[in-house]
Parts: C-alpha cells; structure tokens; sequence
C-alpha cells in the first residue's frame, strides 16, 4: 500500500453555503498501481487529487503515504514530500512561460538543491526519453500543445517521484494526442514502477487504468481493480 | 537551473517593466546625491577659498554676495577705487593690508576663464600716501603681531605666499593659474591674447587647489582698462587687526563706506554654514520622502509582479518549493532593483551635480564615490522594506487557488 485515504471530507465554504466536495471518501491504492479516477463535472475530482498532498486542506479524514499519516503534518513537511516524492500533471501544462523547455524540466532538481552539472545530464535523459531533445531550447509557447505536455511529463518524472498526480492530462489534446500522452503514461507507470493516480473524464483514458474509482457528488460509488 | 537564476531570467524578460519600477527610488537617490555633491563641494570650496584669501575682511559692493565674488559673472556689481583711498585717509586703526581686485569672467579663445586684477605690492608701496599710512609698515604689523603671526602658521605653504604677496606685476604682464595654463596650454612666456590686448605670462602659479587655479592675475590697471570699468573694482580685501575687528574695526569700516557690505570672514562662514545646515534638513527631508515614495513604489511594482505570478508561485509551491524559496524569489529580485537603483541614481546624481554645479553654485563638483556605497546601500534597504509585505503575502498564497486553471 502506498497511499491510503479514509473517510476524507472537504467543506468548501461558498457564499455563505456549504458544499461536500468530498463526503467521506475512502481508497487504496498500491504501489505500481495506475489509477484513474473518472466522475461527473464538479465531482470533487481534482479536489481528491490536490488536497492528498496538501495543495488543499483537508477538513477531516486521514491520509497514509508510504506507511506515514500526512494529513496531519505541517505545510514545510508536504511541501517537502510534494518535493521529494510526488510529481503532478495538470490538464494546462503548468509550465513557466520564460524558462525554457529544459530549464522547465530542471526546476524539480534546482529545488533538490542538485548541482547543476547534474541537472542538465538527467533533464536531457529525460528529454530524450519524452522524445524532445531536439526541443531543449524552446520557450513554451513555441512548443504545440502535445509537446508542451511531455515537457510537462518529463519534470514531473525528472526527481525520481513514487507516485504521479495527474489532473485531466489529456483534457486539452485531440484524441491521437491524448493516446501518445496516454501511452506515455503508461510506458512510465510499467518502467519505472511509478505509481499513478490520473483524474479524467474520457473513457478510453479511464481503460489504462489497473484500479478504478468513479466519484459521483464528492463519493465514491464504484472501484474497481 | 537555481532559483537566482530563475530570478534574473524572469528580470531579464521583463525587463521593460524594470523601468517603471526602478523610476522613484533612481530618481530619490540621485537628487541626494546631486544635493550631497554639490554641497559638500562648496562647503569645501568655501573653507580653502577663505583659507587662501589671507584676509579677514572684505569690503563689497551693496548686494554682491561672496558667490559674485567667486563666480565674478559679467554683470557682478562694482565699487568705486577711491573707496581705498577712504579708509586710508581715515583715521581707522587696525587695518593691517589691503587689496583691492577687479575679477571679471572672461574669453581668452573659446574658453571661459576668470580675469583678476591686483594691485601689486611695489605698486601700493609706491603711493606715498599709503605708505605714509604705515600699510605695509612693520609698525602697524607689530602692533598686530599676535593676529599675524597666527595668520602666517596658517598660510606657510609658499603657494599661498607666492599669491598673498607678489611684488611686482608690471603693466602687459600676467599670473596664470594652473588650471587656466592647462587648458590654453601656457608655459612661462608665452604671450597670450585676453579681450584684445597681448599680455606676456611671467609665471604660471602652481596649484593651490581654489579657484585661484582657474584665474589669470594681471595688474589692476591694465584690467580696469580692459573692461572699461576706470576705477571700479570687485572687492577690497582687508587684513584687518584682530584686536581691532573686535573693537568695532567693521563698524567704523561701514561707517565711512555706507553703500558698501563690510563682512568678516567669520559672517561668510557662518552663512555658509547656515546654508549648509539648510541643505542637510533639505537632504533629511527627502530621504525621508523617498524612503516612502520608493519603497511604496518598488512594494507596489513587487506586488503588481506577484500577482502576475500567482499561477507561476502555485506551480512552483506544487512542485514542492516551500515558503523561504518563494521569499527567496522576491527579495532577491528587490535586492537586484535596490543595487540598480543605488548605481542608477549615484550615476544620475553625480552626472547631475557635476554638469549642474558649475551653473548653479559656480563650483567644480568632483564624484564623491564614497556616496555609491551609500547610494546602494539606502536603495536596497529601501527596496528590501518596500517589497516585505508583498513577499510575505506571495509565499501565503493558497497553492491550490492559483493552479486553477483559466
Ligand atoms: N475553491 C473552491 N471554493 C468553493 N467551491 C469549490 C472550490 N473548488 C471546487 N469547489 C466545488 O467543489 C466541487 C468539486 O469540485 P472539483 O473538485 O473541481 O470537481 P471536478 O474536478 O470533479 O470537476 C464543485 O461543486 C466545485 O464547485
Ligand atoms: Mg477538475
């Protein structure tokens, strides 16, 4: 078991109601494992994904990673298993707009502090490895939208992470796009043993995943592996 | 790939948008820096002038002020030579020398150079009438022994001797200052063409470091002539008797010469040292502005950037950069604007300083390069306050808000 959530529940505040964008949701997922989590628009979706590690606060519930509770530790803690152990995905690229494709890549590593000779050799590994060594120099906007999101997916493999938080990855890619990241995904989930929780609403990107869970007004109602 | 470098390649990208951010704090420290400049200049100008004139009292004209006497501009007010005369044959004790100069800017070629007349020793020595007063008489200096000799362990250096005293300077003959020797390439004897009429150098003075070195001496005759003002001249330059300044030397100098400003050495430097004060709370005053204008500016443009990034902060804070990396970040980037700005302004301020100084103060402002250090030193810090909050607020951010996508 890698990570583990039990009776997770997030209240958001909103004008003056209150809304259950997780209503005591409880899962399991294993290590190597390729999760998808698929749901209705506004399910609590991508408020499971980010708030596992702490890019949402939790209202209650707890949260086990690699065997220790993470719910209840401080921001610098998950900040730094954010650093050390988790890499995310998100359906806008999220890239830095000034930085070059491989200074992108390397950001993961400059917060590691690894020295910088070091850096570029495994950023160009993994360039090379998401099929973009010919791209280095690009900015991102001087990229299409598929390279954009194997840059996107080489920094958040580049430190070596357990687990990939992917929220939507393929959401702004036409379909043969969406296969090649999809495919990527999985080639990373089988190689590396890196295990992967990938939110979605597609059905043929729901089809990789080894363990299913579907989210219907912030619960659970079906899982499947 | 380290977070400084991030920093400088985000400042460098952006940066047309240093320009507006950098405008407040640049333009502060350069008016301190110009205001510095040129007073401390002046303020030193004006204790070597007077250490140098070897007099204790001047005699001007109604409403010359001492910058007239040391600009000398074209239309600088004159008095009449046989005011001279008057206090010679008045009854006044305790005047100990006098010397009377007409000092004019003038052209000599293209350039703009400061032409004083003097009356030379052997000349004055030669007017039976002030020799019989006992003006250069040893009777008058022994009775003032106590000033003089305290005037002379002053004055020793031979620069300032050679100057206080010459003997002689005949008529077509002329002093020229080092300044002045430099710039129109002089050497003793060579002859050399001041408003129409060839005068010959006798000697090119050494350098006393006043703006004696910018002036040509020449006899005041000659001058006189020169400049069509027969019998007029700038200012009577008294040694007076210590004793006798305070036994009301000044009063009784005012009362026989009633259209003039009697004033000791004393007056001027307390005035300038009233001038001097005025600057210093001037100077006081808007560093306290610029503390606040440029830091609310530089913390104004750090915010406007932060909110700019706030997606680019969620990103990172994803990617696991905790809070200090995001402070980092900020303060660095105000830490670099607070160095730019220090440099930019000390340029500015000094470039302004020493082109203005000459036209507003009439003097030489030199760069004072210890003010760089200062210069950064204040710009940073006030860069570094400005920018506190704004960085405090960016490393609160909710990561998650700011992912959201758009
Ligand atoms: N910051 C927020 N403030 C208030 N309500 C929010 C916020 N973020 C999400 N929600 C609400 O929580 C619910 C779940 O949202 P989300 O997790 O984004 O769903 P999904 O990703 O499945 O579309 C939705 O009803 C949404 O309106
Ligand atoms: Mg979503």
């Amino acid at each position: 078991m890698i990570l583990q959530g039990d009776k997770i529940v997030k209240q958001y505040n909103h004008k003056g109601g209150r809304i259950n964008a997780l209503d005591h949701v409880s899962f399991s997922v294993n290590k190597g494992d390729f999760v998808t989590v698929t749901g209705p628009s506004g399910s609590g979706k991508s408020t499971l994904l980010l708030s596992l590690f702490g890019l949402i606060r939790l209202s209650s519930g707890t949260v086990m990673f690699d065997g220790k509770r993470i719910d209840n530790i401080t921001d610098r803690h998950l900040t730094d298993i954010r650093k050390k152990s988790v890499g995310y995905i998100l359906q806008s690229f999220a890239l830095i707009p000034y930085l070059t494709t491989i200074q992108n890549v390397m950001i993961p590593l400059a917060l590691e502090k690894i020295p910088v000779n070091e850096q570029v050799k495994r950023a160009t590994e993994i360039l090379d490895y998401v099929g973009l060594s010919d791209r280095k120099e690009h900015l991102p906007r001087e990229l299409s939208a598929g390279q954009q999101q194997r840059v996107a997916i080489a920094r958040s493999i580049v430190h070596h992470p357990q687990i990939i938080m992917a929220d939507e990855p393929t959401g702004n890619l036409d379909p043969t796009l969406s296969l090649e990241i999809l495919e990527f995904l999985k080639k990373i989930n089988l190689d590396n043993k890196i295990t992967i929780m990938m939110v979605t609403h597609s059905p043929i990107a729901a089809e990789y995943g080894t363990m299913k869970l579907h989210l219907n007004d912030g619960k659970i109602v079906n899982q499947k592996s | 790939m380290t977070i400084s470098k991030l920093v400088l390649i985000e400042l460098w990208k952006r940066k047309s948008q240093l320009i507006t951010g950098l405008l407040a704090i640049t333009l502060g420290i350069a008016v301190i820096v110009a205001i510095q400049s040129v007073s401390v200049v002046s303020e030193q100008n004006v204790a070597r002038n007077l250490d140098n004139l070897g007099a204790n009292i001047l005699v001007l004209p109604q409403g010359a002020s001492i910058d007239d006497y040391y600009t000398s501009d074209i239309d600088a007010p004159t008095l009449p030579m046989d005011y001279v005369e008057r206090i010679l044959t008045s009854t006044i004790a305790g005047v100990d020398n006098m010397s009377p100069k007409l000092t004019r800017r003038v052209k000599v070629g293209n350039q703009s150079v400061v032409l004083t007349g003097i009356l030379p020793k052997s000349e004055i020595a030669s007017k039976p009438l002030w020799q019989s007063s006992g003006l250069l008489g040893a009777q008058l200096k022994t009775a003032c022994a106590p000033s003089s000799s305290a005037n002379q362990s002053h004055g020793m250096e031979d620069t300032k001797l050679q100057r206080k005293a010459i003997d002689t300077l005949y008529s077509e003959d002329c002093l020229v200052g080092s300044q002045v020797a430099q710039r129109l390439k002089l050497s003793a004897n060579s002859k050399i063409n001041i408003v129409g009429k060839e005068f010959k150098v006798v000697k090119i003075l050494s350098e006393t470091g006043t703006v004696d070195d910018d002036r040509i001496f020449a006899n005041l005759k000659d001058v006189q002539t020169l400049l069509k003002l027969e019998n007029q001249v700038s200012a009577i330059e008294i040694m007076g008797c210590c004793n006798a300044i305070s036994e009301g030397l000044l009063g009784q100098l005012r009362n026989i010469l009633p259209d003039t400003r009697v004033t000791t050495i004393g007056q001027i430097v307390s005035t300038q040292i009233e001038t001097n004060q005025l600057m210093k709370k001037i100077t006081l005053v808007m560093l306290i502005i610029i503390f606040f204008v440029g830091g609310i500016s530089i913390g104004n443009y750090i915010w406007a950037n932060v909110n700019e990034r706030k997606r680019e902060i969620g990103i990172l804070r994803m990617m696991g950069a905790d809070r200090s990396t995001i402070y980092k970040m900020f303060l660095l980037k105000a830490l670099i604007l607070g160095i730019a700005g220090g440099i930019l302004g000390f340029l500015l301020g000094t470039i302004a300083g020493v082109v203005l100084g000459p036209y507003l103060a009439g003097i030489i402002v030199k760069p004072l390069y210890l003010y760089l250090l200062w210069s950064v030193l204040l710009s940073v810090a006030i860069s570094l306050a400005g920018s506190l909050i704004p960085t405090y607020l960016a490393a609160k951010f909710d990561p998650h808000n700011n992912l959201q996508e758009d």
